[in-house]
């Protein structure tokens, strides 16, 4: 189960949720999308078309060449950082694990036609069906899960018929759960009616996830949940939590150590799944990008300082410099470490 | 016998230590009841493996009696209508009284000793207690639960009991720092997992801090408190003393 905490306007989780989709469909898995905001329809009109394996491949391949041959010559300054490897910013050819796809090309039609994709807008949901038995959840919630279950169990998801030979793999994409679409308060108000709807939903779903071949990306509205503890209790109930924050409309978008990004990437929980450990990255800084074909996430590294004043404005000081201007320090920009000179 | 263990993690995940002890109770031959109600069997199962324990063959024994908590609940909300003589133990989920009893009574049928069973002490293992507040529970349900286990596991029948929660420093979650702080004073052992307050590190995982509350006990005795850092690794866990990791020697 990935939660991905949204970013404020929802524009890049909702982007990570149609390569979730899309990846779905080029590997002819099955897909589930719902949501309360859109209608699944026309999420699906929107995801991205994938790239043929060729072109893509060259273009890196050129890349990746250019880039060696630079860094043949030996460093004459830094002589001391020859051994180390080189920090590869972003994965180009040694890492071939699913699709590639162009953001600025739509997905044609016959091919997400291809695969069986099963839709849940709630709006469509709640006007049809009668009342169905509550279970002291949130309806909206109750309905999703009963409708999962149905396509699970009739789909034979969960090795419940042994006729099937063939079996593959569901995967669920839930857009804005929790969010007050849903029908769910926990958005609008510190005191919300139910605040243990939207965790039981996620335990339930959870089971169902183990019961079955699936895998499920939900995107949540973290930013607008006013009770912190139910955040803390869903990161707890999910297996991988990856929280976005985009650079518009907040100060760090001037700020030139982000110049080349459009916001960040923190993953607060790695699955930790049928072993002790898990697997860790080097490196916990991430930030992502979005091109005008792409969308990458890279890891973060700060732009060469060319610029006339001394220091260096990092994320920690920017509040400190400029409470030290205000204050008139003096026309240096002094950064809140005494080291600078 | 007869001590009650509290495991606590914070900034970390500390479900190594109920995968030791789960494997070392077993080892030992006592009759555990196994309340798992974050994970599927198979993960405890495929651990267990690395960790030299057969946990289907223990339940096949009647050694081990497990609850799997996501199964269990999808049973009651999608299964067909339970029979009068065996109750969900999950019933909370999705009756009104928000009440554990049923749960406990589950604890206290499998712990019971019969007639056939040649296990030492009973064991009652929970991994973990903060899920059920996010299922409804209201805390104080909580702190009757694991009130009634005590009673019935550590004093009636002499066993042990071992609980895994999950606390944050500067959490929100009010309520669940009530059922821990409740549950430190109670214990007769704490083992605390902290991720480092410097950051993630590769070689150094986290820092474990084993409280022993004498206090407990004995009114003028002092708690001992012992802290080791902790690399967690494929088969096993390396405890060593702050600083002393085998990357920085």
């Amino acid at each position: 189960l990935v939660s991905t905490e949204e970013d404020k306007y929802g524009l890049y989780s909702n982007l990570l949720l149609k390569y979730f989709l899309a990846e779905g469909v080029v590997c002819g898995h099955d897909l589930f999308v719902a949501s309360a905001k859109e209608h699944p329809d026309n999420i699906l009109k929107e995801l991205p078309a994938p790239l043929l394996d060729d072109t893509y491949g060259k273009d890196l391949g050129d890349e990746a060449a250019v880039k060696s041959e630079d860094f043949q010559d030996s460093m004459k300054i830094a002589w001391r950082y020859q051994s180390l490897p080189k920090i590869e910013a972003s994965p180009t050819t040694y890492t071939k694990f699913g699709h590639y796809y162009d953001i600025s090309k739509k997905m044609s039609p016959e091919l997400y036609q291809s695969v069986k994709w099963h839709s849940f807008y709630l709006h469509e949901e709640l006007s049809s069906e009668p009342e169905m038995q509550a279970w002291n959840m949130n309806s909206g919630y109750a309905r999703l899960l009963q409708s999962i279950q149905r396509i699970i169990s009739q789909e034979g998801f969960d090795g419940s018929d042994p006729q099937k030979k063939q079996r593959n793999v569901l995967r669920i994409g839930i857009q804005s759960l929790g969010s007050i679409l849903w029908g769910d308060d926990v958005c609008c108000s510190d005191a919300p009616e139910d605040p243990h709807s939207l965790t039981k939903f996620l335990y339930v779903l959870r089971g169902l996830l183990r019961k079955s071949l699936s895998a499920c990306i939900i995107t949540v509205p973290a930013h607008l949940i006013q009770n912190k503890a139910i955040m803390e209790r869903v990161t707890n109930l999910s297996d991988m939590v990856v929280g976005l924050e985009s650079f518009i409309g907040s100060e760090r978008e001037t700020n030139p150590l982000y110049k080349d990004y459009h916001g960040l990437v923190h993953v607060h929980q790695i699955p930790r799944l049928n072993s002790l450990i898990c697997d860790v990255s080097d490196t916990k800084d991430l930030a992502f990008r979005l091109k005008r074909k792409l969308f990458t996430i890279e890891r973060l590294h700060l732009p060469p300082d060319l610029s006339d004043t001394v220091s260096r404005a990092s994320k920690q000081d920017l509040a400190g410099s400029a409470k030290l201007l205000s204050s008139g320090c003096g026309a240096v920009a002094i950064g809140k470490r005494h080291l600078d000179f | 016998q007869g001590k009650f263990t509290l495991l606590r993690d914070t900034r970390t995940d500390g479900s190594f230590l109920v995968h030791h002890f789960l494997s070392f109770y077993l080892r030992a031959g006592c009759k555990v009841c196994f309340v798992a109600l974050l994970q599927s069997f198979s993960h405890y199962s495929i651990v267990a493996q690395k960790l030299g324990v057969n946990l289907a063959a223990a339940k096949e024994q009647g050694q081990l009696v497990f609850l799997e908590g996501l199964k269990s609940c999808l049973d009651l909300l999608f299964g067909e209508e339970e029979q009068p003589g065996q109750p969900s133990p999950l019933q909370f989920l999705s009756r009104s009284p928000r009440e554990l009893r049923a749960l406990f009574d589950f604890v206290r049928v499998s712990l019971t000793p019969c007639a056939r069973d040649s296990w030492k002490g009973p064991v009652l293992l929970v991994d973990d207690l903060s899920v059920l507040l996010s299922l409804g529970a209201a805390p104080v349900s909580v702190l009757d639960f694991i009130h009634y286990c005590r009673a019935s596991v550590c004093c009636q029948l002499q066993g042990n009991v071992v609980v895994l929660v999950h606390s944050n420093e500067d959490s929100e979650d009010e309520e669940n720092e009530l059922v821990v702080n409740s549950l430190c004073h109670h214990s007769d052992l704490i083992l605390w997992a902290e991720g480092l307050a410097t950051g993630f590190c590769k070689d150094v995982h986290g820092q474990i801090k084993i409280i022993k509350r004498l206090s407990l006990r004995q009114a003028a005795e002092q708690d001992l408190v012992q802290i080791y850092q902790y690399k967690i690794q494929d088969r096993n866990v390396t405890f060593f003393a702050r600083g002393l990791s085998a990357a920085v020697l």
